[in-house]
């Protein structure tokens, strides 16, 4: 009794197995079809000695680096925008480097610094920026590049802001006119910039015409265009998503929308498991006369105007 | 309406030409999963079976903190395993965080309660007549459990099923551990999301019904299974 049943029981736990074991193959494969840099993803934290690095660039690289993988915490407008989508595999066949990039809030980019959990930032908050210099946190601190903010909204325009100079008196006149306002209320760099807006403009937003999405740019200007409401944001990721959207740059042009992206070496010094040599080769890429003439012409094609404006060095 | 057709049309398309990254990341987001699954039975039949099995005290007490675990919302299995995992935390040094074996940890994490309770459900449906008569043919110790577990097998593949299924569809934990790193932790969910933020809603629904679609059949594979006689 118990062979005939013990054999049915076998074939079946044959089969289970076997889906895993085509499950896992299946991956196993598909693996060797990552371009560029083949690291097995599985691997990753065993040392991979032999990332190729491609020598498209003179002597100095010629090595495959000790610590492959860079963690690099950034805003969520490089990537939405498609930029580090353009530069990070020249970086990458450039130097052998891996580039893990982690796109959240400058908030969160810029904690994650503090804690050492990356090795190097591309953010846009400068006065927070600044804590992190003082404190040490960060070893080097390099302008990159900039664009502006801009504040969009519907296009029957409900606060009657369009064509205003000031960012604070627009502000004033949604919070008056109590038209929808969506935040970030992320603590990423652009919320950062709101908030100091509306404490400009002398005004606690609060009510049901301020709402906060928690979520990143896109995402929040998604919900403005649905919700036919007002928001602040990075230029762009209006640009790289403005085909979708139904809501309009309604201000602009102020000088006190500058946005200002640096990049940051998390101090080695401070967290000893930082990839300090990585996160030098990443600084270095992004002020590279190279890397800034590629960021000057980013978006040119697709939007008719760069993305990005380009600063090192300035 | 465009838009969804549009996505759909896309969808087919990346299936189709065979987009590299597509693939990629469908290949991973099913070993991850897969992998986290298997993890997931290792521990889980064992432990669901004792559970059934034993009687010891506080074992209500246990068997309600693994219901409970069923419903362990992702991002709580994120942020633990991220503590964990950060350079600054106990098991920084193994250099785990965003990577895919970081997602297969959170993921066990997820799948192995669902595991436990359904296996241990599952255990305690059998007759206690047949098991007792089981025990009077003479069974070995190791020929009585496999008996449990082969008479338990429909609902123990819905174990499998449903511990599969909650863990391929979580985007939390995966973005919390695996960071949706291009070429390396970006799964069907995470870069759903961001496409979506991207604002490519056809690539965002494209690979939604990709992700369906591979739950779809990975499902109805293990159902095929389950009803065989």
């Amino acid at each position: 009794m118990f062979n005939g049943r013990g054999m049915f029981m076998k074939k079946w736990f044959v089969v289970l197995a076997s889906i895993f074991v085509l499950l896992l193959a299946g991956c196993g494969a598909a693996t060797t079809n990552d371009s560029g840099s083949n690291t097995e993803p599985l691997d990753n934290q065993s040392e991979p000695a032999e990332t190729p690095a491609k020598k498209s660039e003179p002597a100095a690289d010629a090595e495959a680096p000790a610590k492959p993988s860079i963690i690099l915490a950034t805003t969520t407008s490089t990537q939405d925008s498609g930029l580090l989508d353009a530069l990070i595999p020249d970086f990458e066949k450039a130097t052998g480097y891996k580039v893990k990039t982690i796109a959240v809030g400058t908030g969160k980019a810029l904690a994650m610094g503090e804690q050492g959990e990356a090795d190097v930032l591309l953010t846009h908050a400068p006065a927070s920026e600044q804590k992190l210099v003082d404190n040490k946190s960060v070893s080097t601190y390099e302008l990159v590049m900039h664009n502006d903010f801009v504040v969009v909204g519907p296009k029957n325009d409900p606060a009657k802001i369009k064509g205003m100079k000031s960012p604070s008196e627009a502000f004033k006149a949604i919070a008056d006119s109590e038209s929808l306002f969506v935040s970030r209320g992320d603590d990423s760099g652009t919320n950062k910039k709101e908030l100091a807006i509306w404490k400009n403009a002398g005004i606690e937003p609060s009510g049901k015409w301020y709402q906060e999405s928690g979520s990143g740019m896109g995402q929040t200007l998604n919900i403005a265009s649905e919700k036919d409401g007002y928001s602040l944001t990075d230029r762009a990721t209006f640009l790289a998503l403005q085909k979708n959207l139904a809501v309009e740059i309604v201000v602009e042009g102020e000088e006190s929308l500058l946005n200002i992206y640096h990049v940051m070496q998390v101090n080695p010094e401070k967290f000893p498991k930082v990839n300090a040599d990585g996160a030098k080769a990443f600084s270095d890429f992004m002020i590279d006369p190279k890397t800034q003439d590629k960021i000057g012409k980013f978006g040119i094609d697709k939007f008719g105007q760069p993305l990005f404006f380009p600063d090192a060095g300035k | 309406m465009d838009l969804i057709l549009e996505g759909l049309r896309k969808a087919f398309y990346m299936l189709l030409t065979g987009d590299p990254e597509v693939f990629q990341i469908t290949f991973l987001t099913l070993r991850v999963s897969g992998t986290a699954t298997l993890i997931s039975l290792l521990i889980g039949v064992p432990l669901g079976t004792l559970l059934a099995l034993t009687n010891f005290p506080g074992r209500r007490f246990f068997i309600s903190i693994v219901n409970t675990g069923m419903g362990l919302p992702p991002v709580v299995a994120g942020l633990w395993i991220s503590m964990f995992l950060w350079r600054a935390g106990p098991l920084g040094s193994l250099d785990l965080m965003y990577t895919p074996t970081a997602i297969i940890i959170a993921q066990a994490v997820i799948a192995s309660p669902i595991v436990v309770a359904l296996t241990s459900a599952a255990i305690q449906q059998i007759d206690p007549k047949l098991r007792l008569q089981i025990k009077a043919l003479g069974a070995t110790k190791l020929q009585y459990l496999w008996f449990l577990i082969k008479e338990a097998r429909f609902s123990l593949l819905a174990a499998v099923i449903a511990g599969f299924g909650a863990v391929v569809s979580e985007v939390g934990a995966s973005m919390m551990v695996g960071g949706n790193v291009k070429g390396l932790s970006r799964v069907l969910t995470t870069a759903t999301v961001m496409e979506v933020s991207k604002g490519n809603f056809d690539v965002a629904i494209a690979l939604s019904a990709i992700l369906v679609l591979l739950a779809y059949l990975t499902t109805l594979g293990l159902t095929i299974l389950q009803q065989k006689r």
